[in-house]
Parts: structure tokens; C-alpha cells; sequence
């Protein structure tokens, strides 16, 4: 599958601090691009040179294969991006503003194709609203329309669900699925919510005081060959006891708090299970406690 | 271009703030032409009393519109570049600080391009003022007060200026003021791509033309040819050339003006002032991380 961005040893610097330090990846066509990092990782230093925000010290960035430095506008033209919290011009309406930003992006708009935009983040009627007394959540969506507007190839979005409450969160994914399964449009989604990162990216960077850590389709990152493993019994005490007496005593990584953790590999847990069953131990169910959550992270805790 | 223009006016004028200016310069007018229209011959009176002893005009004639506008020009041309800061103070960090600088930005339109475009809806605003000064102070003065020859003081001297030379000299003092007072917006507007927020511009921009216009105005010998000549205040009150005139056996030449070397020198040095805060702007923003 062909990239749509490539990254290719790029370091930012602020005086002596190194934000962004020698990162490369890649973004394939038509996926979800998970952009994942604590606070002060480098996503947002990241995206804004994806963007011609700010200047790289070093490093070269190529998207829809050409050199951003050389081709801004065309590339620009095929990018539609949320950055950060999407603050708009609040003494004008939410209609006056995409109508703004969609001439900016060189498009010629009508106010049929607004209104559609409009609707699909699900503010038709408040189009003649000015922005001033709209929610976080409602300017969170009117910045994904702004970003949508001229209909781009490619969209940035940093934080997208920040401020959106349950309902509001679940459309913007659905969103951002019909984006990309149904139209084929290619996303970069950054987000401190895993949980929610885990249902819309196809592939993951993990990053983390601006150097990659990890990089990835997201099954293989949330599958690898060891699993935590946590035993549901309605005998905690005597299932410890039997495990102590076995040989997986060496593989118990917790039994804390009357919780029972092995760290096993996942063709292990039949066994394990079989084991226990034998020894009388009713297992309720042996629960893989390796999500998006637990190896961000194992991989940033540090 | 030309829709990026219309994108930025549009912005400009669908902000309430911008009609403050509007409001303020139509209260002062008003305000200055109630007390002429009701104190105006003593306030001739004094103006005259610090004259040539030798001169006398009847009150009633020297006060007309022409002189009406005339007062008001002296003091609203150094109150009106605090009003231009407003705008053009606010048109790259207002951005920034209201978190739409880096969506304007990473739309494909160039720095330079979106530099030049807001610059040029600062100066379009600057004008747009300049036209509402002249139609109070100079039109509504006109029918409050009639019209009639010109009196202006210069030194111990009085010009007179025979109504049919007027308008054209009004037109010509307008252009100028404008010229300086783009100076002035380009000032405003180089600090505000420094910033992040819109008061510091602002207030910046305010601080330089009190400075400036206090050290034009005081008379220290010393001051006058080393700093004075390199203030760009100083030559904002070039407009004031066009109505002084030439004189031949103590009659005015009709279309004459006493110095217009130096007015066409002062404008050189505001348009030169202009370009380098303007370039400024540009080359700075083009090399700034928009971090806002």
C-alpha cells in the first residue's frame, strides 16, 4: 500500500529543548493513522509541521509524494486539519465561518454544500448561530467541518473528541470510519483517549518525549506474544495456593489486592485453564489484560 | 487575492469593535463643533489676541466651516492613529491570540500573500476613517457653519485663503493624512506580527506615537535637527503645507503652497517608513513558528 506521508528523520528544536527528536514514520492511503503520546510527546509539534505550522530543524516530510517545503499549496489544497481545540471567529456564525475557510482553501462554495457540511456534524440548525454561544463540543464539531469542507484527500485531526460528551464522541467515530471506509480518505488522528483510539486506528505511532517508540498495525501492537492474564475464580486464596504449587508460579506477576496475574504466552492459557479446572478451582474466565491503555503504557513509563 | 481581500473586510466590519472608532471620531466632531457654534467668537478672540497686533478680522468671518475643519484636523489628526491601532493592531495577533492564526495558515495561501492581503484591509480601514473625518468635519461644517475665506495662523502671521482656493487644498490635506496614517497602521501591524495577543500591539503602538508626538512638539533647539527630522510624527503634520501659501506684497497667490519640496519629502520619508515596518512584518512572519 502506497504512503500518503512520509516522515523521514525530522527533529525539532526550541533553544535546548529537542521536541521532535529524529522521527520518521509512515501514513499508508486510505487508513486511520493513531498518533498516540503523553502531554508534551511532540504530536502536536508533529502535526504542526505536517502542516508548515512551525519549521523543522531537521528532517524532510513528503506528502501525496511531494516535498512539503516545495509544494505547500498543493498539498495544503488536499489537507483539511482540527488542530488542537478549533477556535473559530466567535462574532460570526457558524455558516459565515466555514464559508470563510472553504474560499481560503481555494474552493467555490454554495450554500447547499455548507449546509450539507453542517449537517453532518449535526449543526443544520444552528447555522445561523454565531459561534460565540456554542458549546466546546459544538465548536469541536464545527472545526471537523471546517476541516472536511473543500472535501480533502487527506485530514489532521489533534484531539477531535476533546470536550464532546458520550454521544458526541461515538458520532465523531462513526465519522471518522465512514471517512475513511466509505470514501477512502486517509486520517491522522491524535488523541489521549486509547480507548478510543483502539476502535478507529487501523495503524499506530507511539511517541514519547519526541522520539518514536513504537510503530505499527494496531493488532500486531496489541498482540503480541505475552499476555497479562487475570484469573476470575470465586476462590481467589486457593487458586494461589495451586498456582504456587505449580510451575506457573514463575510466571505470577501480581497477586495483590486479591487479584491473581500471569504474564503467560496466549497458547498458554487453554492449559492454564485446564490446569485449574483439574485442581477443582471454578475459573469464571481468564481475562487478556493487555489493552491499547496497559502498553501505551509499559511503553512510556518511563 | 481579491477574495482574500473580501474575506478579510468582511471580518473587519462584522466586528463591533471596529465601529468604535467610527463612534468616537463622530462624538469629538460633534462635541467640537457644539462649542465653536456656541463659544466660537471667543475662542477667535483668543486665537487673535496672540497674533500681529496689526491684523483684525471680524470674528463672524473668520469663523466658518473651512476653519471649523481646520480646528478639528489639528486636533484629531494626532488622536486618530490611537484609533487606527485598534484595527490594524489586532490583525495577526488578534488571530493568534483567538486560535485562528494556524488555520489560516495551513490553508494554501501563502505568508507573504495573507500578510499583504490584511495589510491592505488595515489601509482600506485607515481610508474608510479618513472619508468619515472629512465628511464630519469638513462637509457637516460646511452646512453648520457656512463658508468663507480661510484664516491660518503661521507663527505670528495669518494666511488668508480666498474660499474658491479651499476644497482643493482640504482634498490634498486628506490624501496626505492618509499617507500618514498608513504609516501608522503599518507600525501597528508590524508589532502585531511580533505578538500573540492584541493589546500589546495595541498599546505599543500607542506608547510611540505620545512619545514621538511630545518630542515633535517640543520646541528645544537641540532636538530639531538631531532627532525631530527622523520622526515619522513629525512629518504627519506635512498636511498642514497645503494651507500655507505664498504671498506677493501681502496678497495670497491664488493655487500657491509655501513649501511643497517638503511635503513631497515628508510623504517620501512616511511611504519609506511604511514599506520597511511592512517588510519587517513579512520577514518575520515568514520564519515565525505559529505555536498560538
Amino acid at each position: 500500500m502506497s504512503s500518503i506521508i512520509q516522515v523521514k528523520h525530522l527533529s525539532k528544536e526550541f533553544g535546548d529543548i529537542k521536541a521532535v527528536n529524529d522521527l520518521s514514520f509512515e501514513v499508508p492511503a486510505g487508513q486511520v493513522y493513531g498518533f498516540l503520546g503523553q502531554n508534551g510527546a511532540g504530536k502536536s509539534t508533529t502535526i504542526r509541521m505536517l502542516l508548515t505550522l512551525i519549521t523543522p530543524t531537521a528532517g524532510s516530510i513528503e506528502i501525496f509524494g511531494m516535498d512539503l517545503h516545495h509544494h505547500r499549496k498543493e498539498i495544503l489544497r488536499q489537507t483539511g486539519a482540527m488542530i488542537e481545540k478549533p477556535d473559530l471567529y466567535k462574532y460570526l456564525t457558524a455558516l459565515e465561518n466555514l464559508r470563510i475557510f472553504a474560499l481560503m482553501s481555494g474552493i467555490k462554495v454554495t450554500e447547499k454544500i455548507l449546509m450539507d457540511q453542517l449537517a453532518m456534524v449535526g449543526l443544520a440548525e444552528r447555522a445561523k448561530s454565531k459561534v460565540k454561544t456554542f458549546s466546546q463540543g459544538m465548536k469541536q464539531r464545527l472545526g471537523i467541518a471546517v476541516a472536511l469542507v473543500h472535501d480533502p484527500k487527506l485530514i489532521i485531526l489533534d484531539e477531535p473528541t476533546n470536550g464532546l460528551d458520550p454521544q458526541g464522541i461515538a458520532d465523531i467515530r462513526k465519522l471518522i470510519l465512514h471517512l475513511s471506509g466509505d470514501l477512502g480518505k486517509t486520517l491522522v488522528v491524535s488523541s489521549h483517549l486509547l480507548g478510543e483510539m483502539e476502535l478507529i486506528a487501523d495503524n499506530m505511532l507511539i511517541i514519547d518525549r519526541g522520539r518514536k517508540v513504537v510503530e505499527g498495525k494496531k493488532e500486531a501492537l496489541l498482540n503480541p506474544e505475552k499476555v497479562q492474564v487475570e484469573i476470575i475464580t470465586d476462590d481467589k486464596e486457593r487458586a494461589l495456593a495451586v498456582l504456587k504449587e505449580t510451575a506457573w508460579r514463575k510466571n505470577m506477576v501480581s497477586s495483590a489486592n486479591g487479584t491473581v496475574l500471569l504474564e503467560i504466552s496466549k497458547a498458554d492459557i487453554p492449559e492454564l485453564n485446564r490446569e485449574l479446572t483439574e485442581k477443582g478451582i471454578n475459573i469464571f474466565s481468564l481475562r487478556p489484560k493487555h489493552t491499547l491503555e496497559d502498553f501505551f503504557l509499559s511503553l512510556t513509563k518511563n | 487575492m481579491l477574495q482574500l481581500l473580501n474575506i478579510e473586510l468582511y471580518k473587519i466590519f462584522k466586528r463591533p469593535r471596529t465601529f468604535i472608532a467610527f463612534g468616537v471620531i463622530a462624538a469629538i466632531i460633534f462635541l467640537i463643533q457644539i462649542a465653536l457654534k456656541f463659544g466660537g467668537e471667543e475662542y477667535v478672540g483668543m486665537m487673535m489676541s496672540g497674533l500681529n497686533s496689526t491684523f483684525d478680522a471680524p470674528a463672524d468671518q473668520v469663523m466658518n466651516g473651512y476653519f471649523v475643519c481646520f480646528i478639528i484636523l489639528n486636533l484629531l489628526l494626532i488622536h486618530v492613529p490611537i484609533l487606527v491601532a485598534l484595527v490594524a493592531g489586532d490583525m495577526i495577533s488578534g488571530e493568534a491570540n483567538m486560535g485562528t492564526l494556524r488555520l489560516l495558515v495551513s490553508k494554501p495561501v501563502s505568508r507573504t500573500q495573507l500578510l499583504l492581503v490584511k495589510f491592505t484591509a488595515a489601509c482600506i480601514y485607515t481610508f474608510l476613517l479618513l472619508i468619515w473625518v472629512a465628511v464630519l468635519s469638513l462637509f457637516l461644517s460646511m452646512l453648520l457653519f457656512g463658508t468663507n475665506q480661510l484664516f491660518v495662523a503661521r507663527g505670528e502671521e495669518v494666511n488668508i485663503i480666498s474660499a474658491s482656493d479651499i476644497l482643493w487644498r482640504y482634498v490634498a490635506a486628506f490624501a496626505f493624512a492618509t499617507v500618514g496614517l498608513i504609516t501608522v497602521a503599518a507600525l501597528s501591524f508590524m508589532l502585531s506580527a511580533f505578538a500573540d495577543n492584541s493589546i500589546g500591539p495595541i498599546v505599543a503602538t500607542v506608547c510611540v506615537i505620545i512619545v514621538f508626538t511630545i518630542l515633535t512638539q517640543m520646541q528645544i533647539p537641540f532636538y530639531d535637527n538631531t532627532i525631530k527630522p527622523y520622526l515619522f510624527t513629525t512629518h504627519m503634520l506635512g498636511w498642514k503645507g497645503f494651507f500655507y501659501v505664498k504671498g506677493e506684497e501681502g496678497v495670497t497667490i491664488e493655487r500657491s503652497i509655501g513649501n511643497l519640496p517638503a511635503i513631497i519629502r515628508s510623504g517620501l520619508i512616511l511611504t519609506g517608513y511604511a514599506a520597511l515596518f511592512l517588510f519587517t512584518a513579512i520577514w518575520y512572519f515568514k520564519r515565525k513558528n505559529i505555536l498560538s
